[in-house]
């Protein structure tokens, strides 16, 4: 994997962008039919996500008469490129230990690029309840980045000696075992399942998107291809933040015998608690969430990073 | 069949306009969703934006002043696209077609493929008009 073509193509093809995206929309697959057993559905067959991207990427595009043409339609491209990154980093970390300094800085930072994806075409395509959702993701990311880093920072804090390389964290992991297995990244874990909701916009939390008083928001003017962007860049961060969490707190991802099975486990059950709280909780205001955030879930991330200085 | 069209006919996202219509239509569209029929079975959902459909649902008999609004809002669906009737004011005007202020039937202002007769059309007939016009796509 030394060699640049052999990067560009994992960049392209195996851990990047195209495994990604296979495997984001199977996993939203599972997420919709999840979904539909929860509301007592039959819910859709397993290639409805596939068929969504082909149909999309067969349909026109409108752009709006007031749009700035090339801001609306690179947007999307931003935050798609940042997470096919973001994966192809945690892959080939995990598969052949291939790290450098500060790649969990690296990681965290390209992880806000899709909203930052969001708010700027959104802006640009001129329509009122788009900048509406646009200005209410921009609240949303203020308010959970902050219990965020202070909960990766908790398992950072964790590891010694303390490492911003995820290598460092995941040898530290194999050598002592999970980083779940404490006091302090139990409270870590728990603020950072609340933040991927958040993060991937699911209620209780999407309120840039809230379907039934501004009409998808964000994306509300996008059609055509741009709009399967949009989809499969959510499909892929659905994918990417489970394998996020997993690095840093629960081992890595292990590919020899049964370990196999237990990594597709952990995965599985990381996705099925995202889908559990998407469908038991309603939407709430975006002064109610960024209440919540910096209020009960900053506190127990504090708790958790003290509790990790003290070495529980 | 190529890929996008095999999509298009295995996910048809559907837009609801309602044209002067009673309401009554628009409630047995919304049986459609819940989980006794459950149209997601066969890829469709209800989406809030015209720019995302592919199937416009137009009901109610189209008044003059709705004219240039339907007008605008098939305009605003991104091609390919397909226009539904439902109910007997959308398919002929029904009760209305001698009221003062008519200026329907839907077909008149907008292509239509399918129509779906009834006041209100049951929901198995909504989704039998859909099944017959996907075998036609």
């Amino acid at each position: 994997m030394a060699s640049t073509l052999g990067l560009v193509l994992s960049f392209l093809i195996f851990p990047g962008l195209f495994f990604t995206a296979v495997m984001g929309l199977a996993t939203q697959w599972i997420d919709r039919k999840v979904s539909a057993l929860v509301q007592w559905r039959v819910g859709p067959p397993w290639y409805q996500p596939f068929a969504d991207i082909l149909k999309l990427l067969g349909k026109e595009i409108i752009i709006p008469a007031g749009a700035r043409r090339a801001g609306f339609l690179f947007a999307p491209m931003a935050g798609f490129a940042a997470i096919g990154v973001v994966s192809t980093i945690l892959w080939l970390t995990n598969l052949h230990g291939t790290s450098f300094v500060g790649d969990l800085i690296g990681v965290i930072y390209l992880l806000t690029i899709p909203s930052l994806g969001i708010i700027l075409g959104a802006s640009a395509s001129s329509n009122p309840l788009a900048s509406v959702g646009a200005s209410r993701e921009m609240k949303l990311v203020l308010a959970y980045e902050l219990p965020f880093i202070i909960a990766i920072f908790t398992a950072v804090t964790k590891v010694t000696p303390m490492t911003l390389r995820l290598d460092g964290i995941l040898e530290y992991q194999a050598a002592n075992g999970v980083l779940l297995g404490n006091a302090s990244c139990i409270l870590a874990f728990i603020v950072c399942i609340l933040v991927a909701q958040a993060k991937l916009t699911y209620p209780p939390f999407d309120i840039p998107e809230a379907e039934t008083e501004i009409m998808d928001g964000t994306h509300i003017e996008y059609s055509g291809a741009a709009l399967a962007v949009i989809k499969l860049q959510q499909a892929m961060l659905l994918f990417t933040l489970p394998i996020f969490f997993i690095t840093v707190f629960w081992g890595g991802l292990v590919f020899s015998g049964w370990n196999i099975l237990y990594t597709i486990v952990k995965y599985v059950i990381i996705i099925v608690i995202i889908v559990l709280i998407k469908n038991v909780n309603p939407r709430v205001r975006i002064d109610q969430a960024v209440r919540f955030f910096w209020g009960p879930v900053t506190v127990i991330a504090v708790v958790g990073m003290i509790l990790a200085i003290l070495g529980f | 069949m190529n890929a996008t069209k095999w999509g298009f006919k295995k996910s048809l996202w559907v837009f609801h306009l309602n044209a002067g219509a009673c309401n009554n239509c628009d409630i047995e569209v919304l049986d459609c969703l819940c989980p006794k029929f459950d149209i997601e079975r066969f890829g469709m959902k209800l989406v809030g934006s015209l720019k995302h459909a592919d199937v416009l649902l137009v009901s109610g008999s189209v008044p003059r002043k709705v004219v240039p609004d339907l007008i605008e809002a098939y305009e605003q669906v991104p091609q390919p696209a397909v226009v539904i009737a439902i109910g007997a004011c959308a398919c002929t005007g029904g009760i209305f077609k001698d009221g003062y202020n008519f200026a329907g039937p839907v077909d008149k202002h907008v292509p239509v493929a399918a129509y779906v007769p009834g006041c209100p059309p049951r929901p198995e007939a909504i989704i039998g008009a859909i099944v017959k016009l996907l075998g036609k796509l």
